[in-house]
């Protein structure tokens, strides 16, 4: 469209198409090639096209002037510098990709707002605040790769989960199945709600994080469909919920720092939760919990894995921060000394799940399974604290405080 | 604190109000006290300025042409201190539906019996330039064409931009056979949709001319033609590549401001006197003007 002319000036010809057509873009990207000050001709045939070129340059800044070519109007657009004026001052934002060098900032600045990470953010952008905007705060190697092993590991409840597979407990071992639905939702909800603020919070630029804590709570958003669903697949209501239990929840809701509640929640809450999934996957007295266990458990692996990965690299910026991990649970441990713990009728429903039956041997034997799982957490904790570096005493020590309530 | 320099504009839209108040901040910013009075229409602000309500006012073209009529009575002289990079060089055009019999300028007599959309009685763009682009063509209303009126919030004279988008309503829905707007309207309406692409054609164009501008009457007091020169200063200093300036000029509708001139306001001129709107002392002689 473009072409040199004698006199030197680029010309575009924009034909018949008006600029109430969209013509004006062939000018723009005609402008585009030339600097400020610089100028470029138009011709056209469309009715009135000088009209509205004329109109179209006043509103962006460019000047005009209209001579005669062989019989033929021609306007000659000078381009004039607004548009470059609104870069002047703009600000970089790092860089999409995070291969690069730079692509994520130490620091992302509350006038980057809502921009794509490496968009150029026009100055006079409103500041929106974003509690997180450190990457040391909040960063974590793996978590893009995380994020890919969780969307294409998100599971479809009606299609993942065989509802209608036949079955039948006795009434005392379905009330304990509710119990225990009963109580896994309300951890589920906590440990929904947890990302679910800090998402909130969390600054656009660190990307990778933002997408992983979404499909996160989603993650926890269909585990509490699913337990919902078989806590009522024969007809039941949601149990008892206990004051120990949901105040041991609220303190990973009140920790307000995104490392110390990820280590609460993910690496000791989520990591016990995955044994106790296990454990109902292995002994849970009907197909459709222990297909639902075997399910959340995969989800809750790759929560726990998050919230190691980002502990593992914020303790290589900070090898400080360990006291303040360790003091975080003792912290939670004293806030909880006062608390029942453990809801006396999970640990029983626990202990009925692995029994099977009403005979004292049978019950005898789910009460060593129970005993076993304990032990498993808290050697569970024990691995992964010393992964992130505790002495093994210490280790012992922290895992051995955690909460009663498991998550 | 010093006497502000107090400028009138007209409210003509509630945008009005963040666009001055952001002024105002930005000539405080620079230790220059502004203030603002609006007024609902343009012929009250003109007379304002005379009674030492306002030592400046944000005119447009018919109230500066009013406003310099006044002036000259008075044996004081009307000054444009500045505009907008936006107010040089505007036209009007008349647009039809593309299946009229008017083909451009050259057939113009096609438009015999036909009924033409003209905005507010006191539209500079919209109706007083047009009448005079006809009439220098020979046409006249009642005689040559039935001119319909989209008159839209009377004294703010078309800043409102309602009774060309009304008048471009009607010509698409077949009620008109014409319309006039200012050609940057022509293609707001395009893109409002109002106007699809490729239905309506230009087939004429007035010649060019200017529009608002700062009004100062200098000799009415030399406090305010003082500071009318640290304003202006001040006015032209704004630049779009400030990031704290540039919302309040996309919301004035400019990237720069330029000094005042007066050479553009001369095809208003002789329409306001062909028209018989105001007479040579400022005085208003159109009988159906409500404002």
């Amino acid at each position: 469209m473009m072409r040199k002319e004698i006199f030197l000036l680029p010309i575009i010809d924009i034909e018949n198409l008006g600029l109430d057509a969209g013509a004006h873009l062939l000018i723009k990207y005609g402008l585009r090639e030339i600097q400020p000050g610089g100028q470029l001709s138009v011709v056209g045939n469309c009715p009135g096209w000088e009209a509205q070129l004329s109109a179209w340059c006043r509103s962006q800044g460019h000047g005009i002037s209209l001579s005669q070519q062989d019989g033929r109007p021609v306007v000659t657009v000078t381009r004039g510098n607004a548009d470059a004026g609104r870069w002047h001052d703009a600000e970089h934002t790092g860089l999409s990709d995070l291969g690069m060098n730079g692509a994520v900032m130490d620091k992302a600045l509350s006038s980057w707002g809502l921009a794509a990470r490496g968009a150029m953010v026009e100055a006079g952008s409103p500041d929106i605040y974003f509690r997180l905007d450190r990457k040391d705060e909040v960063w974590a190697e793996t978590a893009s790769a995380l994020y890919a092993q969780a969307v294409a590991a998100q599971w479809n409840p009606d299609v993942a989960i065989d509802w209608n597979e036949p079955f039948n407990l006795p009434d005392a071992v379905e009330d304990a199945v509710a119990q225990l639905m009963t109580y896994l939702i309300e951890n589920e909800v906590a440990a929904l709600v947890v990302p679910a603020r800090f998402l909130g919070q969390l600054h656009p630029h660190f990307r990778e994080i933002q997408s992983l804590l979404a499909i996160q709570v989603a993650d926890e958003a269909r585990h509490i469909e699913v337990f919902t669903r078989r806590l009522k697949l024969k007809g039941r209501e949601p149990a008892l919920s206990t004051a120990g239990g949901q105040a041991s929840l609220k303190t990973l809701l009140d920790e307000p720092d995104f490392s110390i509640a990820g280590f609460l929640l993910s690496v000791l809450g989520e990591g016990t939760f995955v044994s106790l999934l296990n454990f109902l996957h292995a002994h849970a007295p009907d197909p459709v919990t222990r297909q639902i266990a075997h399910l959340a458990a995969r989800d809750e692996a790759r929560h726990v894995a998050f919230g190691m990965s980002h502990l593992l690299w914020r303790l290589q910026q900070e090898p400080q921060f360990r006291t303040r991990l360790a003091n975080s649970v003792q912290s939670r441990n004293d806030a909880l000394a006062s608390t029942a713990g453990l809801n006396e009728e999970v640990f029983d429903t626990l202990i009925l799940i692995a029994a099977g039956k009403f005979t004292p041997q049978a019950i005898a034997a789910g009460y060593v399974r129970v005993q076993q799982l304990i032990v498993d957490m808290a050697e569970g904790r024990r691995i992964r604290l010393e992964r992130l570096g505790f002495e093994k005493e210490e280790a012992i020590h922290l895992a051995a405080l955690h909460t009663r309530n498991f998550m | 604190m010093a006497r502000p320099f107090m400028m009138g504009a007209v409210a003509y839209a509630p945008k009005v109000v963040t666009i001055w108040e952001g002024f105002k901040e930005y000539f405080r910013r620079h230790d220059f006290e502004f203030d603002y009075i609006l007024y609902s229409n343009y012929e009250r602000q003109v007379e304002a300025q005379f009674d030492g309500g306002i030592d400046l006012a944000w005119n447009s073209p018919l109230a500066w042409v009013r406003a310099d009529r006044m002036a000259r009575t008075r044996n004081l002289e009307a000054h444009a201190l500045a505009m907008r990079d936006s107010d040089r060089d505007l036209t009007s055009v008349l647009v039809v539906r593309s299946n009229s019999s008017v083909e451009g300028e050259s057939n113009l007599t096609a438009l015999s019996g036909q009924v033409i959309g003209f905005g507010a009685v006191d539209s500079p763009q919209a109706n007083l330039i047009p009448r005079d682009y006809l009439r220098r063509r020979g046409l006249f209303p009642n005689r040559d064409y039935t001119a319909r009126r989209f008159d839209e919030l009377s004294g703010k004279h078309g800043d409102h931009i309602g009774g060309e988008r009304d008048a471009a309503v009607a010509l698409m829905k077949g009620e008109i056979d014409a319309a006039w707007m200012i050609d940057s309207n022509y293609l707001a309406f395009s893109r409002e949709g109002i106007l699809p692409a490729g239905v309506t054609r230009i087939v004429a164009r007035s010649g060019n001319y200017d529009h608002c501008n700062f009004t100062v009457i200098s000799g009415l007091s030399s406090v305010t033609d003082e500071m009318a020169v640290h304003f202006t200063e001040l006015l032209l200093a704004m630049r779009w590549q400030d990031s704290q300036v540039r919302p309040l000029l996309e919301l004035e509708g400019l990237k720069e401001w330029f000094p005042g001139r007066t050479s553009g306001y001369e095809l208003l001129v002789r329409s306001v006197d062909d028209e018989k709107f105001y007479d040579a002392e400022g005085n208003i002689l159109v009988a159906d003007y409500r404002y």
